[in-house]
């Protein structure tokens, strides 16, 4: 739907309007531009600050800010804002936020394969199950702009440390207000069944979500009985999930993250364990090891076995 | 008595408390929290930092991190004189549902960050600054650090930062008692001379005796600050500079042999040690801060 936008464009332009309403609003980046950026740079010369290259201090200062009661947006590449600083994440933004009040939302750029021909320096594989493993932070893992957009807007009103997980390529719009939201996201909620079927649901994240819906819909293999459940906020509510996923004879997990140690499988493997489910389940994403080859997006999802043959291959 | 009689004695008084408190719970860290004992006396009785006891996150209050967290069981005895908590906690340390742990967290009123991983307050205390700079809030952020804490990376990240953006609402005191945990700093990686570092990368720097209640009450009362946002086309912008002191200490103050001693980080009293301790010191053998 809609001519292809990058995520971070819609974020950074509501941001900006968002800040010309509310002068407590601090944006830092460790470096990292875009296109929309610049008038935020050049309208809030007081509150944005490039921290430099340097994601320790931004996080680090993301906090002595958010402590003086701002709300802090702390932009940096989604490798490096949760990997190379993740002991600063957990002390001041997760162990610290049990205390204090700390509205910050972290928004890193490029999860996935982003950045694909950059390599496993910048292929960002471990980010979802990490921060999933800090107490606090709630994540946003948005599948289209306006899922993006919204979690701005809702991010500013929640007193707490946030992650958006921004993809960096342009995307069409898998949601609309009319068709799958009529009531807007809900990210204490976190997912959609944006497409009913009733054998097997592939749950996936973020752009995925968009390869999960064309390999359930492609015209010539369209098939009415698969579903695609989205997650967009990390933890989705479990019960209203599982009460969902419990309609469906088989479960797929779809991510571009590596699979088994803490992603939207984890999550999923723990919901059906937990309610003694002995659903059929599989899980596709990337497995354990770095991908070295060089070659777009397409070719390393191919690669990895996470393309929409390999992805109808396992519909019941 | 003067001001600087009360504090040295005051100053005495705190070390006492502070073997007492490592007697009741030994895991803590005994050398590395009796070098600040004079800095975090003279501070707080000094009348430098602005507290309200009964309101720890009073808006107007002087922010105190204290980033070398294992090193600061001395301040638990200052926190608990000044009103911040009942003085029974302190016999409590340690113990069962106690809020005062061998490292402090901002469960304990007075404090403000998570300590315990070194190297996180000069960032957090240059977000303060700069926030509190925004609010025109006139409150000054101190930050407590070791020398061998100067070891980790991201402190030099929030050197170079709040050098940067000159903010002189900010004062460094380094506890440079000289040791980190398995050695005198000199032999582990000597990264002297710190003060032209510290002055290269924009900030003013003090010397001072970290054990003269005297020279910390001078530096301290030259301590001034602006409530005018800096901006950089501002005159006064060129001079402003955040402040380091570096507070020459000895680890283990006070307790002759941990005060020599390269490990006398991980070194336990034992309860009779201390007592001793405090029974020589009451009866006027050894002058515990003495200079």
């Amino acid at each position: 739907m809609g001519v292809p936008a990058i995520m971070r464009d819609a974020v950074l332009q509501d941001l900006f309007l968002q800040m010309q309403k509310d002068d407590k609003i601090f944006f830092l980046s460790a470096d990292l531009g875009g296109p929309k950026l610049d008038q935020i740079r050049e309208k809030f010369p007081d509150r944005f600050i490039n921290v430099g290259i340097a994601e320790q201090n931004l996080i680090n200062v993301a906090a002595g800010l958010a402590l003086e009661g701002y709300k802090v947006f702390a932009y940096a590449i989604a490798t490096f804002l949760t990997m190379r600083c993740y002991e600063q994440i957990r002390v001041h933004l997760s162990i610290l936020a049990q205390l204090r009040s700390l509205n910050v939302t972290m928004i890193g750029l490029g999860i996935g394969m982003s950045y694909d021909v950059a390599g496993p320096s910048h292929h960002c594989f471990e980010d979802l199950s990490i921060m999933r493993t800090l107490p606090g932070i709630k994540i946003c893992s948005p599948a289209d702009s306006l899922c993006a957009q919204s979690f701005v807007t809702w991010a500013l009103n929640y007193p707490g440390v946030k992650y958006l997980r921004l993809d960096g390529k342009p995307h069409s719009l898998v949601y609309s207000v009319d068709e799958n939201i009529p009531a807007g996201f809900d990210f204490e909620k976190g997912f959609c069944e944006l497409k009913r079927g009733h054998k097997s649901v592939i749950v996936s994240t973020g752009v995925l979500t968009h390869r999960a819906l064309n390999s359930a819909t492609a015209v010539a293999t369209a098939r009415d009985d698969i579903g695609v459940i989205d997650i967009y906020s990390f933890d989705p509510d479990f019960d209203a999930l599982f009460e969902t996923i419990d309609t469906y004879a088989h479960v797929i997990t779809l991510e571009e993250g590596f699979i088994g140690v803490g992603g939207v499988d984890s999550m999923i493997a723990n919901l059906l364990c937990d309610h003694q489910s002995m659903k059929k389940f599989t899980r596709l994403g990337i497995k354990k090891e770095f991908l070295f080859d060089c070659g777009g997006r397409e070719y390393l999802h191919k690669k990895s076995g996470i393309n929409e043959d390999e992805i109808r291959y396992h519909f019941d | 008595m003067t001001k600087i009689n009360f504090l040295e004695q005051k100053a005495q008084w705190i070390r006492r408390r502070t073997l007492e408190l490592h007697k009741f719970a030994p895991e803590t860290r005994i050398a590395s929290s009796l070098s600040p004992v004079e800095v975090l006396t003279t501070l707080y009785y000094g009348g430098f930092i602005k507290f309200d006891a009964s309101n720890p996150l009073w808006e107007q209050r002087d922010r105190v991190i204290i980033s070398k967290g294992h090193g600061s069981i001395s301040l638990y005895p200052i926190l608990a004189d000044l009103g911040f908590f009942s003085v029974c906690e302190l016999e409590r340390i340690g113990q069962e549902g106690s809020f005062l742990g061998g490292i402090p967290d901002p469960v304990i009123p007075g404090y403000e960050t998570v300590n315990g991983s070194l190297g996180h307050g000069p960032g957090v205390a240059a977000g303060m600054a700069i926030g509190l700079r925004a609010k025109n809030n006139p409150a000054k952020v101190f930050v407590l650090v070791g020398d061998g804490e100067l070891y980790e990376g991201a402190v030099w990240e929030a050197l170079m930062f709040s050098g940067h953006h000159r903010l002189n609402n900010l004062i460094l005191i380094i506890d440079a008692n000289k040791a980190c945990m398995l050695d005198f700093c000199k032999n582990v990686i000597d990264y002297h001379p710190l003060k032209e570092k510290l002055e290269s990368f924009r900030w003013r720097v003090a010397e001072v005796d970290g054990h003269s209640v005297a020279q910390l009450y001078d530096l301290f009362s030259t301590i001034t600050t602006t409530t005018t946002p800096i901006t950089t086309t501002d005159a006064a912008a060129a001079t402003a500079r955040p402040l380091a002191i570096i507070a020459h200490t000895i680890k283990g103050k006070g307790v002759p042999r941990l005060e020599c001693d390269p490990l006398s980080h991980i070194k336990t009293l034992a309860a009779s040690e201390v007592d001793a301790l405090i029974n020589s010191v009451q009866s006027g053998q050894i002058e515990l801060t003495e200079k």
